[in-house]
């Protein structure tokens, strides 16, 4: 299985074309965003956007621009929403090991299993009875139910290693266990916090069942709900439908660039998404 | 650990004065216990309106009659189990299920293999390995739509690559009988990363001194992996499949975008089929029966993650 490196760069070139095929549907992408729509309707498509043309992204700057701000906008709360639950909770289960961790525990691992269509039929009931539905409130709350249990387990996994010496020696200098918590555990807990947040950004960012159930209209309309929209109206723009869908894709290119480290993090902590 | 502190002072023979310390340590203690659970007051409310209350909501509306009046007046009359009568009857149930089953077992099937074939072959130590795995997972961060809107596009009967390159002139979207085939590739597609990730973490954790001693004994890479990564893996695999198997159970945004589980219901799992009964229908619509299919897909995943939980407590055992 493991051998020596002697056939190093065969294996590279296999590697180059494996990844190739498998990253074709976003080369695909965009190709046909900067393809000239009368060129969309060749047969067989071109391979490559020979003239290329930036009319899509154009008209998907225009239409789509306001729905990636509200996506921004739902996104960055939800990781707030996120930490504020996850945050305590997580001190509370690892380190305090307070009454009725184990069957929170239990919940959240459940949690992560239930079907979306069951937590948004069951949302959109509640949501009617409290006026919260087409909320950005209501939607952010629904978002956070991906990223809470996700970012509970990968948080309270990471304070377990924090020595427990160092708490007690914060206690014995007087401090409380909300100052341990503000001042000691969750400084330390710096790169859990940042990979937590980054999947509550990255899962909010990319719903669109809760969008698609909980808001109507036009008032609550995220870049994913857009851009599901767009198929129908613009059949005939595909060019501008993919350039959406590229701009759509720009947090989580640019985050797996830039906080590649925290990515794999979270992804080797069994970061799940459906 | 204040209780641990507690349990490890008080020899036999304690003097008044230190008979005080204990009990004011032991009030400190409960306290101690009841200030800690201060912290997790946010995420109990949490759980109860967020993953409790709506199973229950769920499981109570597949007992009442929510009609599209009830829509607008929030009224629904109780009717036992006359839902569940309706949909185990439904036309459609049948076939809603066979599809959940294939789209499941084939979606699982390939991603698994693909996902264990291009882990082993990221075991092996070359250039730029790390790289080229590392983009591999791009898709998998992606917002599903994203990737879905592509493959619908790439699905299309006349202008679409796939056809293109196959040659063909297949209705993947618009043919009942192969939107189901459309929807089970793209969702394999999907899947890949997920199962190379775990798996490549699984083989990871074989000592390398293993295939060494299996190389120095003759055994060639099939040997290899079949006597050795294969049975270690076991265990990760278990987990994988699970995972796995819960995730695409429950899949909808990959469907709906692509056929809307379409045409005439060809590519509908119990998943889709909920919604569109829920919020779908019209003046047809009703959350009692979307409810009730929920219920029922629910309680699949349960008994799923039930098992996921069993296998992993196991685990952390030996």
């Amino acid at each position: 299985m493991r051998r020596p490196r002697s056939r190093g760069w065969l294996n590279s070139v296999i590697g180059l074309v494996l990844c190739a095929g498998l990253l074709f549907p976003l080369y695909w992408m965009i190709n046909v965003s900067l393809t000239k729509a009368s060129d969309l309707v060749r047969q067989p498509p071109l391979l490559f956007p020979v003239n290329p043309t930036f009319s899509g992204y154009q008209l998907a700057i225009d239409k789509n621009l306001g729905a990636l701000a509200t996506s921004l906008t739902i996104a960055v709360a939800t990781v707030f929403v996120t930490l504020a639950v996850a945050l305590p909770a997580a001190y509370g289960m690892s380190k305090l090991r307070a009454p009725g961790s184990g069957g929170l525990m239990f919940i959240l691992l459940l949690a992560q299993m239930i079907p979306s269509v069951v937590l948004v039929t069951a949302l959109f009931a509640l949501y009617k009875q409290l006026g919260l539905l087409n909320t950005m409130f209501g939607l952010v709350l629904a978002d956070s139910t991906a990223s809470v249990p996700f970012a509970i387990i990968l948080l309270q996994a990471f304070m377990r290693t924090i020595p427990d010496e160092l708490l007690e020696a914060a206690r014995i200098d007087g401090a409380g266990r909300v100052r341990t918590f503000t001042a000691i555990v969750v400084p330390l807990s710096r790169n859990a916090v940042v990979t937590a947040s980054l999947f509550a950004f990255l899962f909010a960012w990319g719903d669109f069942l809760n969008a698609q159930t909980l808001t109507s209209g036009n008032k609550i309309t995220p870049i994913t709900l857009a851009l599901f929209r767009f198929i129908g109206a613009e059949s005939t723009n595909w060019n501008a439908v993919m350039a959406s869908a590229v701009l759509a894709s720009i947090p989580a290119t640019v985050l797996l660039v830039f906080a590649q480290k925290y990515v794999a993090a979270g992804v080797t902590a069994g970061a799940v998404k459906d | 650990m204040a209780q641990r502190m507690v349990g490890a002072t008080g020899p036999a023979t304690v003097e008044r004065d230190e008979d005080y310390r204990l009990a004011a340590r032991r009030r400190a203690a409960r306290h101690t216990k009841w200030a800690s659970f201060g912290f997790l007051v946010p995420v109990a409310v949490y759980a109860m309106v967020f993953f409790v209350y709506p199973i229950v909501r769920t499981g109570q509306l597949s007992l009442q009659d929510y009609t599209f009046m009830s829509y607008f007046t929030g009224q629904a009359d109780f009717v036992g189990l006359a839902n569940y009568g309706t949909i185990f009857g439904h036309l459609l149930f049948p076939k809603v299920v066979v599809n959940t089953v294939a789209f499941t077992v084939v979606s699982l099937f390939f991603q698994f293999a693909l996902g264990l074939a291009l882990a082993v072959f990221f075991s092996k130590k070359f250039p730029l390995s790390a790289l080229f795995r590392s983009l591999i997972l791009v898709p998998w961060l992606l917002p599903v739509i994203v990737s879905a809107t592509t493959w619908r596009w790439m699905f299309y009967k006349d202008y679409g690559i796939i056809n293109s390159l196959l040659g063909t002139h297949i209705g993947w979207l618009s043919d009942p009988s192969w939107s189901l085939w459309a929807v089970i590739i793209a969702n394999i597609w999907l899947g890949i990363p997920f199962n190379l990730v775990l798996l490549y973490g699984g083989l990871q954790a074989i000592p390398e001194g293993l295939y060494e001693a299996a190389a120095l004994d003759g055994a060639g890479p099939w040997r290899q992996f079949g006597s050795i990564s294969w049975p270690l893996l076991k265990p990760v695999t278990m987990v994988t499949l699970l995972l796995g198997l819960v995730y695409t159970i429950k899949a909808f945004d990959i469907i709906w975008v692509i056929t809307r589980g379409g045409p005439v219901d060809s590519s509908q799992t119990l998943a889709t089929w909920s919604y569109k009964l829920s919020f779908e229908g019209g003046t047809g619509q009703s959350l009692s029966l979307g409810g009730t299919v929920a219920t029922l897909l629910f309680l699949v995943a349960l008994a799923l993650g039930l098992l996921y939980i069993r296998t992993q407590r196991k685990e952390m055992l030996s």
